[in-house]
């Protein structure tokens, strides 16, 4: 998978357009009703995805389309109900172990057949790895997006400070913002999930990328001395004071007022933080992006680079309607299109798209396509089996609050490891 | 008169139908019949499905596995599990201190004054709205940063404290924010129980010279029973359901320590990550016990008054 995607992201480098008409049978006859259930429903997303299907509605007047958008959190709870009875033709998800529960559950399309035409199997080949269980593709991914560490620009250039490229570096900044009155880092860990950002670089810079998946696998104990040097370096950052306090009590919403009103320096982060960034106020020069810096130089980098998808359920009732809509969505200029900064402002999947000229989309897509070569993991609560994750990432919440705690953190994460896989 | 009635008398009297003879005891069955139909659809069928549930190993949508009783063995060695009974126990016992409240809350307003009505509709006000504004209001009020409660203790010189973000205060900080909707609840119930209050027993203690708590311990309160009685069970039964606070506060943490058994089965079984029906429904039948005792302590108690009335 992340061979392919190297391979695929310099592909794209390289070359200007080699997706092509994706659309071959796009003016193929299609009618009846397409159901389509969404999780895009904070308001800049919504208005993409909208637009998007009423461009495809355009193709296809004879096409009687709904569309459902729902609560992206509600959804994740939802779409076990929807799958079973009363499934749409298409439906968001995630990738990887992600959808695995209703790949397994039969629940899912099959679109292998799909991936099997060259146009689109070459142009996706970047995320075809994070779609692919037992040898099949069970969807389409229409986005991802990097993480790493965004930064208030104006406060670094006010301490004199640089993007660090080294863990020492990273924690003498660190410990000269926080001689400045201000936090290093802003996060909320309220949802849990922010946590695993965190856990997941620092493990993915002390130990490596296969390491992590490893561990994602449930082949190495939680109680290894490599996991444990994981939570060291960790705890290096907690004794320094460097997270902001009260995050257990925050989201990830309301932890970016810390950044914004300059109480914390930076935020490790998707994308995503971007957006509500600039609508706070902030203005591109005083944010900016770096890679989380190495800690074992040992080690390749590798990121974390989330990725979005369309599936088609088993149960829907328009699957040619429906896979015509997914060859759109993929399509190069669709992708180009609904990635852009006005719309999505995350990075296109499709090798023949281009990515639009943003600040951060053009570090991320060099960081993806130059700097991470260890590989490409998707999240942790995407990697690790839903139980897993959820235990894990009430551990590591845990453990920024408590270090002292990490024994029996560690004790109950492989317990519960014994158990689930 | 008697002689317009002979000729229908005469006759044969028409054979009554089924229905007549017996529209009397049926009638009472067949107003009952939806209700009782769909009790045993959602309630009494669900409690079954539930511990059927609780012998397997389930994610919800592939095949369940039959497991015995591992779940619940699972369950012995589950810290999580031990945090949420506890905070279940903290909750049954200090939600309790809504009757008390809403008793002297109910004293209080039980006086005719102008515009009486309107202070008795503002104190019942918080039942009224719903149970995620009141967690909603709660939360910002607790917020580290900018949350009115540490500004408050800020006077003192203490804080600031993360109600919501520590692990010894949350539980406490959400029974508060519970606390407020229930008070008005049992206040309701007491403002109506103080109308049914005889005024000559009043009278008759004031002669006796009863006054103050006297008069509220041996006059008033045993008048109150009944009401003392339902507001009793309300509240426990509010305690063990209080579920939607947890969820809109602080989603079960920080890591976890904030759970009570109905947030946790709702988190093993049904959230984000949860794919574990069958050992929610272990919890769920741990919680159904918990229940039983409380419902057969009040089956048994209207057992016993339907008796002695």
């Amino acid at each position: 998978m992340n061979s392919i995607l190297k391979a695929s992201l310099a592909a794209l480098a390289t070359t200007a357009v080699l997706g092509g008409p994706v659309l071959a049978d796009g003016h193929a006859k299609l009618s009846g009703d397409l159901k389509i259930f969404l999780d895009t429903s904070n308001p800049a997303p919504r208005a993409t995805m909208e637009d998007m299907i009423a461009r495809f509605n355009a193709l296809h007047p004879d096409l009687n389309i709904e569309t459902n958008v729902i609560d992206r959190e509600a959804y994740k709870t939802q779409i076990r109900n929807f799958l079973t009875a009363n499934a749409p033709d298409v439906a968001t998800w995630y990738a990887a172990n992600r959808m695995r529960p209703y790949v397994e559950a039969g629940l899912f399309e099959d679109v292998s057949d799909l991936y099997a035409d060259p146009e689109i199997g070459e142009a996706l080949a970047s995320t075809k790895g994070a779609l692919t269980i037992d040898d099949k593709q069970w969807g389409v991914a229409y986005t991802y997006y990097q993480w790493g560490v965004y930064y208030r620009e104006d406060i670094y250039n006010e301490l004199g400070l640089t993007e660090p490229s080294n863990w020492e570096e990273f924690k003498a900044n660190c410990q000269a913002i926080l001689d400045s009155g201000r936090k290093c880092f802003t996060i909320g860990t309220k949802f849990l999930w922010t946590a695993g950002g965190w856990f997941d670089y620092l493990n993915l810079r002390t130990n490596g990328f296969d390491f992590h998946m490893q561990l994602a696998a449930g082949e190495v104990p939680w109680t290894d001395d490599r996991v444990r040097q994981t939570f060291a370096n960790w705890r290096e950052l907690i004794d320094m004071g460097a997270f902001i306090d009260n995050h257990a009590s925050y989201s990830w919403q309301e932890a970016l007022p810390f950044m914004v009103q300059g109480d914390a320096a930076g935020y490790l982060m998707g994308n995503f933080a971007v957006a509500p960034l600039r609508d706070a106020g902030l203005t591109d020069d005083q944010i900016d992006f770096y890679q989380f810096p190495a800690i074992n130089p040992d080690v390749a980098m590798a990121e974390d680079a989330p990725t979005d998808t369309f599936h088609i359920p088993a149960q829907a009732q328009n699957k040619d309607a429906a896979r015509a809509f997914l060859k759109f969505v993929v399509s190069a200029d669709n992708q180009t299109l609904i990635n852009n900064g006005e719309n999505l402002g995350q990075l296109p999947v499709n090798a023949g798209s281009s990515v639009d000229d943003d600040e951060f989309l053009n570090q991320g897509f060099e960081m993806l396509s130059q700097n991470s070569t260890g590989g490409v993991a998707q999240f942790f609560d995407r990697d690790f089996p839903a139980e897993m994750a959820k235990a894990g990432m009430e551990g590591f919440q845990e453990f920024m609050v408590k270090p002292d705690n990490l024994d029996s953190i560690l004790d109950r994460l492989e317990r519960i490891r014994a158990r689930v896989y | 008169m008697a002689d317009a009635a002979l000729p229908a008398a005469g006759l044969a009297p028409p054979p009554r139908s089924w229905w007549k003879r017996n529209q009397q005891t049926l009638a009472p069955w067949l107003f009952l019949a939806p209700g009782a139909a769909f009790f045993l659809l959602y309630v009494i069928f669900p409690i079954f499905q539930s511990f059927q549930v609780s012998f397997y190993q389930w994610d919800g949508l592939g095949e369940a596995e039959f497991v015995g009783l591992r779940n619940y063995d699972e369950l012995r060695y589950d810290d999580a599990f031990y945090t949420s009974l506890w905070n279940n126990v903290i909750w049954l016992v200090l939600y309790l201190a809504a009757i008390p409240a809403g008793l002297f809350i109910a004293l209080f307003l039980n006086q005719k004054v102008f515009a009486i009505r309107l202070y008795k509709s503002l104190f019942f006000f918080p039942f009224v709205i719903s149970q995620v504004v009141v967690a909603l209001v709660f939360s910002w009020f607790y917020d580290p940063t900018f949350g009115l409660f540490n500004e408050f203790i800020g006077i003192f010189g203490l804080g600031p404290v993360a109600v919501l973000g520590d692990e010894r205060y949350v539980t406490l900080g959400i029974i508060v924010a519970g606390l407020w909707p229930q008070t008005a609840y049992c206040m309701i119930l007491y403002l109506t129980g103080l109308n049914a209050v005889d005024p000559e027993q009043i009278e008759a203690g004031r002669l006796d010279g009863a006054k103050g708590w006297k008069m509220l311990w041996y006059v008033v309160l045993p008048q109150l029973k009944p009401a003392t009685f339902i507001a009793f069970v309300v509240t426990v039964i509010g305690a063990l359901r209080s579920f939607d606070l947890i969820s809109v506060m602080t989603n079960g943490g920080p890591f976890g320590e904030s759970r009570v058994l109905a947030f946790y089965m709702f988190e093993v079984a049904l959230s984000e990550y949860g794919f574990r029906m069958g050992y929610g429904a272990a919890i769920a039948v741990i919680l159904f016990m918990i229940m039983m005792v409380y419902i057969a302590f009040f089956l048994w108690k209207m057992y016993r008054d339907e008796k002695e009335g």
